[in-house]
């Protein structure tokens, strides 16, 4: 579904991502960790176009992310995307921030988007919210409406760039507890995130990176079993208490 | 001090006094739409436009705000035509106070769109959305928010500022109290009136405004 080669990335001299390589297959889940700055977030933005690489390729379903002739929005509408912050659109209603894209992008009809924006509202639980600004809703509520909103696109995959980063304690689980269900369903998933009880309930497999490298590429039960490197044992140490 | 105020026969001017106001605030509203406009689309150059063009643009901002606006509106009526751009006093009038607006509105508007976070504009691609459509139906309501009081100030200033635009003969309602007192000889009785008509008009279009801009942000108050 996705597949990652040999991308590398630099900001002027500092190079951010390394010979990253990976492939994420339809229908798994891979939780990328690694300490900050280690170039994950960059990584994960690089798959849907919205980071610039300048080596290797980035293919989604057999579409190079950053051949000329791709038609970048239309890839993107595919594939989900959540962010550390949420991102909803402060000046539209709940229901307007679902609907916005499947209206201008996918074309649907006003009817037909928001009985979809309802129903994935319904399945997060804040059906009662869609006429409410995202101002009025707690981060968690927010972060919940953020996954419904790229739900609402029919992504074939979704990445999460810390989704729960931001979040109050308290509002985690709500949050993991929706990527939770996703992951049972099947969706391909690509998560940056720190929660490694999300990790091991749901992960097919964990990449571990650091210095802009992928460190570790493995399966979840061997990641956390017998960490090969030194850095993911040290960096599951303090984590995992 | 013995001044005996009399303001009787102004009543008799009533229609020139409502003509002014008329004028007054038909140049103001034109010169808002157009301007407004040309402000978010020069903003918008200005921030992702070829380099000529923003520093073309640049070159205007700084040229018409650096200059009287009164020197611009003769600039305008009396300067163009010798290079055969001939036109009335209201267009004159128009066209100077429109380009005199774009200019503040774009360096407005502009510091709206760098204020609206770049996460936001980056949620917009993701969704599919084309640059253009982000920027359309996500950064720059977002941005006009931001900004409304600042430019709904800028208009304000226009529209008084738009007072000069009788010595052009524009018949505004500064002409009006020129007129007036020109016949009855009450020029204080006068520009008291004119004084309270322009206070009233900029007190109300201010609060009208800003109920039209809640109503229009509702949700964004962050």
């Amino acid at each position: 579904m996705i597949s990652i080669e040999n991308v590398s990335k630099w900001y002027g001299q500092f190079q951010v991502l390394n010979a990253c390589s990976t492939a994420v297959r339809k229908g798994e889940v891979v939780v990328v960790c690694g300490p900050s700055g280690s170039g994950k977030s960059t990584l994960i933005k690089t798959v849907n176009g919205l980071e610039a690489f300048q080596q290797g390729e980035i293919r989604i379903g057999g579409t190079s992310v950053d051949a000329p002739n791709t038609d970048l929005s239309k890839l993107r509408s595919h594939v989900g995307m959540v962010f550390q912050h949420f991102e909803l659109f402060p000046h539209l209603s709940i229901l307007d921030n679902l609907t916005l894209a499947q209206l201008k992008v996918l074309g649907r009809n006003k009817d037909e988007a928001a009985d979809k924006g309802l129903r994935l509202l319904e399945r997060v639980g804040l059906k009662a919210h869609a006429g409410k600004f995202p101002i009025q809703l707690s981060g968690g509520q927010q972060q919940r409406v953020a996954i419904a909103r790229s739900l609402a696109m029919d992504p074939v995959a979704m990445l999460f760039d810390e989704p729960t980063s931001a979040l109050d304690p308290e509002m985690i689980n709500e949050v993991l507890d929706v990527m939770v269900e996703l992951a049972q369903e099947g969706m391909t998933m690509m998560c940056v995130t720190h929660e490694m009880g999300f990790a091991k309930k749901v992960a097919h497999r964990v990449i571990f990176m650091d210095h802009g490298q992928i460190v570790e590429d493995e399966r979840k039960d061997e990641f956390f079993a017998n960490p090969k490197s030194e850095r993911a044992r040290d960096f599951l140490a303090k984590i995992l208490h | 001090m013995s001044y005996a105020f009399d303001f009787s026969d102004l009543s008799q001017y009533a229609d020139v006094l409502l003509h002014g106001v008329v004028v007054t605030l038909g140049l103001t509203g034109v010169s808002t739409v157009l301007g407004g406009a040309l402000g978010v689309v020069g903003a918008a150059l200005v921030l992702r436009g070829p380099a000529w063009l923003r520093w073309l643009i640049a070159a205007y901002i700084e040229l018409i705000r650096n200059t009287p606006f009164i020197v611009q509106l003769f600039f305008v009526f009396f300067g163009l035509p010798s290079l055969g751009i001939q036109m009335g006093e209201i267009e004159a009038a128009l066209l100077a106070m429109t380009v005199n607006l774009a200019a503040y509105a774009i360096e407005i508007v502009r510091a709206g769109i760098e204020s609206v976070k770049h996460g936001q504009y980056q949620a917009a691609l993701s969704l599919g959305l084309s640059g253009r459509q982000a920027f359309r139906y996500v950064v720059l309501p977002q941005a006009l928010a931001a900004v409304f009081p600042a430019l709904l100030s800028q208009v304000m200033i226009v529209m008084l500022g738009s007072a000069v635009v009788s010595q052009i003969s524009v018949q505004d309602l500064t002409y009006a109290a020129n007129f007036i007192q020109s016949r009855n000889f009450r020029s204080f009785e006068c520009y008291i009136a004119i004084t309270a008509i322009y206070l009233v008009m900029a007190i109300l279009l201010r609060r009208l405004c800003n109920g039209l801009g809640s109503g229009l942000f509702a949700g964004q108050k962050r």
